[in-house]
C-alpha cells in the first residue's frame, strides 16, 4: 500500500474513524485541535455524530453515555483538559465501560505552555481520578505507531471493557511522517449484552453504574477490578529493545523522549560506546520484568530514564529494578525537549569517561 | 375471581423504594414510569439518575438506566441519545444535581435542543447530604449551611430553573408543575407524559420541573411540608408553562 | 546523506507549504521523511519554521538542531539559524526583503530574490515555490518532475492553469543557483 503523508492529530482521528469509532466528544484546546476539527468533518461522512461539547468534564460524560449504550467512543484533550476528564475517567473506569482518551501532553503543571510534554505520566499511569482504577496507556513514539495504537486501543476497551489513554505530546500531534494503513490483529471481542439501548421487553434492564453503597459489595467490584487488571498485566504488555546487545548504557524512555535518545546511542556508539535503548509502549501496564532482564546484563552499567518532566517515568524504573543497577535521570519540564548531546554527556558522566 | 383495580406501574421494578416517609419522589417516580408505559417506551427508554436523593433512581425504573457523576446527567444524555437517536433518553435529577454543580450541562443541553427530558425535582435543599442549602433554597429558609437561614446578601436569591431555561431556544418545552394534591399530580403526570411525547416527535429540549417536598431536611411532618411547599415555594417558584415551542402552540 | 532542513520566516510566507511539499516528494521518491512545524499561539504574523528530514535511512527524530539546510524567508530567521547550520551546509536567503549576507564563511550561502520574481510573475503566492526550485537546484533532494506530478494532483479543473505558474516559479528558483 502506497504511504500516505498524515499529521499526527489527524492521523489519529483517521485512525479511529477506520477502528469503527462514529462519535466523538470533546472541547478545543491546544496542541490537539486537529482532531475534533478532523472528526467535525469526518464523522458525518461515517454517519456519526461530532459534539464540540460545553466542557471538558461534559465531554468525557458523553462519552460515558454512549459508551454505556454500547458504541465505540473517543475523546481528546491536552494536559489541563486531561485534569477536568479525570472525574469522567474514573466513573468509567468503575463502570467498567471501553472508550478511548487521547491526551496530547503540553507543559505544566496549571495553564502550563503548549509546548510538548511528558508530565502527566503519573495521572495516566496511576489513575488521575479518585479510587483503585487503572487505564491502559499506549505511547507512541512515530505516527505510523499511533494509528496501528489508536486502532487496537479501541479493541483492547472493548475486550477488557476498560478506559484506554492514549499518551501523546503536541510533538506528535503537530508532525508529519509518512504512514501505511494497517489494521491490527483481529480479536475475538465480547458481545456489549450489558448496554443500555433499551431492553425491548425481552431482557431485565442494564443498570451502567458506579455506585456499590455496600462497602462489600464495593470490595468485591475493587477485587473484580483487580482480577481485570492482572490479565491485562498478563495480556497487554509491550515494549521494543533496539541499540547494542551488550550494552554499557540502558537507556529507558517513551514516545518522543525515546526518539531522542535513540540519536543520544548513535552518538555514544561513534564514541566507542555501547547503549541500548528500552522503550516501553504500554506505560501501564509496565513492562518491568523486560526491562530488568535488559538491565540484568552483566555488561550494564547503569540505566538512565529520559523523559520531557521532572522524572515521573522514573520511578517505574525504579520499582522495576529495585536497586539491583543504579538509575539516572535525564529530563526538562515545562515543554522543552531534551537534546542528544545532553544525554550522551550524561551518560559519559556516569561512566566517568 | 377478583378484578385488579390498580396495579403498579411496569415502568417500575419490585425494588423497594429508599425515600424518607412523605418524600414526593414516590409520587413523581410513578409519574414518569406511566408515562413511559403509556406510551409504550419502557422498552426503548433509558434514563439517568443523578447523585442526590434519587441516586439510587436506577434500580427503580424497569427501562435500561446509567448512573451518572453529580451534575452531568444531562451530558450523559446527549452520548446516549446522539448515538441512539430512536431511544427515548431522560434525566431525572434534583436541585444541587441540577442548578448548582450541573448547571452548565442544563444549559448547553437545552442550548443545542438536545432530544431528551428533563424531570428536575426542586425541593430547595440538598435532601442525601442532610439539609445543606441548595440554588433554590428561599431566602430566609434554614439550612444546616444556612444555619440563620438563606441570606440574599450572602448568597443573593434563589435561581428560577424554568424561566431560565425558557430563554433558550432549544427548550421546546419547560413547565412547572408540583404534587401537592390530586389535581395537580394529574397535570403533572401530563405534563411530563407531553414531554416524551415532544421527544418523540424531535421537538427538542423538553423540561418539567416538579416542586417537591423534604420533609426530613424541612424538619415538618409531610403534610406540614405541603402546607409549607404550597405557601412558600409557590409564591417564588409559580406553576406554569413557561416554554412551548412547538407547531401546535403556535 | 540525510537532509536536515529548517524552513523560516514571517506567517503567511507559505514557510510551510514548502515544508511539506519537500516532505511529500521525498516520501513520493522512497525516502523517510518528517515535517515538524513550531507552532505558537499566535495564528497569523509573527515568526513560523518547520523542520524537515528526508533520508534514505530510517529517520531517528524529527527534531532538527544542527540543519545541513537552511532556508531563511527573513531577516530573523536567518540571524537565528544561520549559527546552527553544520559546517559545509547551505543557506538559502530571499534577498527580496533580508539585505544582509550570511557571515558564515565555512558554508554555502546562495542568494534568491523569490518576491521580485514571483512579481514578474504576476503572482506573489508564488515566491516560495521560488525559493523551493532554487533548494531543489541545489540540494538535487528529488526530482523536479516528482514536484510537477504533484502539482498536477493538487491543481485540477479551473484550477488547472495554476500548475503551469508553479512550474515556472520553480524553474526561475533554479535559475538562482
Amino acid at each position: 500500500m502506497a504511504k500516505e503523508l498524515w499529521k499526527g492529530n489527524e492521523a489519529i482521528a483517521e485512525a479511529a474513524v477506520k477502528a469503527g469509532c462514529k462519535f466523538f466528544f470533546g472541547y478545543p484546546i491546544t496542541p490537539q485541535n486537529e482532531i475534533p476539527e478532523y472528526f467535525s468533518k469526518r464523522l458525518p461522512e461515517v454517519g456519526g455524530c461530532f459534539i464540540q461539547a460545553e466542557s471538558e468534564i461534559a465531554a468525557i460524560n458523553m462519552v460515558y453515555g454512549a459508551a454505556g449504550a454500547g458504541s465505540r467512543v473517543m475523546t481528546s484533550s491536552s494536559s489541563p483538559g486531561i485534569s477536568l476528564k479525570q472525574e469522567g475517567i474514573t466513573y468509567i473506569a468503575c463502570a467498567e465501560l471501553p472508550a478511548v482518551i487521547v491526551n496530547m501532553m503540553r507543559g505544566g503543571p496549571g495553564l502550563g505552555n503548549i509546548a510538548p510534554s511528558q508530565a502527566d505520566y503519573y495521572q495516566a499511569t496511576r489513575g488521575g481520578g479518585n479510587g483503585d482504577y487503572r487505564t491502559v496507556v499506549l505511547a507512541p513514539a512515530t505516527i505510523q505507531e499511533a494509528t496501528d495504537l489508536v486502532q487496537e486501543a479501541f479493541d483492547i476497551a472493548d475486550m477488557y471493557r476498560i478506559p484506554v489513554v492514549v499518551l501523546a505530546d503536541g510533538m506528535i500531534g503537530q508532525m508529519m511522517e509518512a504512514i501505511e494503513w494497517r489494521t491490527p490483529k483481529k480479536r475475538e471481542l465480547p458481545k456489549k449484552s450489558w448496554a443500555t439501548d433499551g431492553t425491548n421487553g425481552v431482557r431485565p434492564h442494564n443498570i451502567i453504574n458506579s455506585l456499590f453503597i455496600d462497602a462489600g459489595d464495593c470490595t468485591v467490584q475493587n477485587r473484580k477490578l483487580a482480577k481485570k487488571y492482572q490479565l491485562i498485566e498478563q495480556n497487554e504488555l509491550r515494549y521494543e529493545i533496539t541499540g547494542e546487545a551488550e550494552p554499557e548504557i540502558v537507556f529507558a524512555a517513551y514516545g518522543t523522549t525515546s526518539r531522542i535518545a535513540r540519536a543520544a546511542c548513535m552518538r555514544l556508539k561513534e564514541r566507542g560506546i555501547k547503549a541500548s535503548l528500552f522503550r516501553p509502549i504500554t506505560l501501564w501496564p509496565y513492562p518491568s520484568e523486560a526491562l530488568k532482564a535488559e538491565a540484568m546484563k552483566p555488561s550494564v552499567k547503569a540505566v538512565i530514564t529520559v523523559e520531557m518532566s521532572m522524572g515521573q517515568m522514573v520511578d517505574d524504573v525504579r520499582i522495576a529494578l529495585q536497586g539491583a543497577k543504579p538509575v539516572f535521570f535525564v529530563g526538562t519540564g515545562g515543554g522543552t525537549i531534551p537534546v542528544p548531546q545532553e544525554i550522551e554527556e550524561e551518560a559519559m558522566r556516569i561512566l566517568g569517561r | 375471581m377478583m378484578k385488579t383495580v390498580y396495579q403498579k406501574s411496569k415502568g417500575l421494578t419490585d425494588a423497594e423504594l429508599h425515600y424518607c416517609p412523605g418524600c414526593t419522589h414516590g409520587i413523581i417516580h410513578k409519574l414518569v414510569a406511566e408515562s413511559l408505559e403509556e406510551l409504550g417506551l419502557i422498552g426503548t427508554s433509558v434514563g439517568i439518575a443523578p447523585v442526590g436523593c434519587s441516586v439510587f433512581a436506577y434500580n427503580y425504573f424497569a427501562c435500561d438506566m446509567q448512573e451518572a457523576a453529580h451534575g452531568r446527567a444531562p451530558a450523559v444524555a446527549t452520548g446516549i441519545k446522539r448515538t441512539h437517536p430512536e431511544l427515548t433518553v431522560f434525566t431525572y435529577q434534583g436541585d444541587g444535581d441540577l442548578a448548582a454543580i450541573g448547571t452548565a450541562e442544563i444549559v448547553h443541553a437545552a442550548m443545542r435542543g438536545e432530544k431528551i427530558t428533563t424531570v428536575f425535582v426542586n425541593n430547595a435543599i440538598y435532601g442525601m447530604t442532610g439539609g445543606q442549602m441548595a440554588p433554590t433554597t428561599l431566602v430566609g429558609q434554614r439550612a444546616t449551611t444556612a444555619p440563620f437561614g438563606r441570606q440574599k446578601e450572602h448568597y443573593g436569591s434563589p435561581i428560577r430553573m424554568c424561566e431560565l431555561l425558557s430563554t433558550i431556544d432549544g427548550t421546546a418545552y419547560a413547565e412547572r408543575v408540583t404534587v401537592t394534591d390530586v389535581p395537580n399530580i394529574v397535570k403533572a403526570k401530563k405534563a411530563i407524559k407531553k414531554a416524551f411525547t415532544l421527544q418523540q416527535q424531535g421537538a427538542g429540549f423538553t423540561f418539567v420541573e416538579v416542586l417537591s417536598t423534604c420533609p426530613t431536611n424541612w424538619g415538618l411532618s409531610p403534610l406540614k411540608a405541603i402546607d409549607w411547599l404550597k405557601a412558600n415555594m409557590i409564591p417564588y417558584f409559580p406553576l406554569g408553562v413557561y416554554a412551548d415551542r412547538t407547531e401546535e402552540a403556535r | 546523506m540525510t537532509h536536515e532542513i529548517i524552513i523560516s520566516g514571517f506567517g503567511g510566507q507559505g514557510v510551510m507549504a514548502i515544508g511539506k511539499t519537500l516532505a511529500e516528494a521525498g516520501m513520493k521518491e522512497g525516502m523517510d521523511v518528517s515535517w515538524l512545524p513550531s507552532y505558537g499561539p499566535e495564528m497569523r504574523g509573527g515568526t513560523a519554521n518547520c523542520s524537515v528530514v528526508l533520508s534514505r535511512d530510517p529517520i531517528i527524530t524529527p527534531l532538527v538542531q544542527y540543519p545541513t539546510e537552511l532556508i531563511a524567508m527573513n531577516k530573523p530567521s536567518l540571524i537565528k539559524f544561520e549559527p546552527a547550520v553544520v559546517k559545509g551546509g547551505l543557506i538559502l536567503v530571499n534577498s527580496s526583503i533580508v539585505e544582509i549576507k550570511a557571515e558564515r564563511t565555512d558554508v554555502r550561502a546562495a542568494y534568491v530574490p523569490c518576491i521580485d520574481i514571483a512579481d514578474e510573475l504576476g503572482n506573489l503566492k508564488v515566491a516560495n515555490m521560488v525559493m523551493l526550485g532554487a533548494y531543489i537546484e541545489a540540494t538535487k533532494v528529488v526530482a523536479f518532475d516528482t514536484i510537477h506530478e504533484m502539482l498536477a494532483h493538487i491543481f485540477t479543473g479551473p484550477k488547472a492553469a495554476l500548475v503551469e505558474l508553479n512550474i515556472e516559479a520553480l524553474k526561475r528558483g533554479a535559475a538562482c543557483i
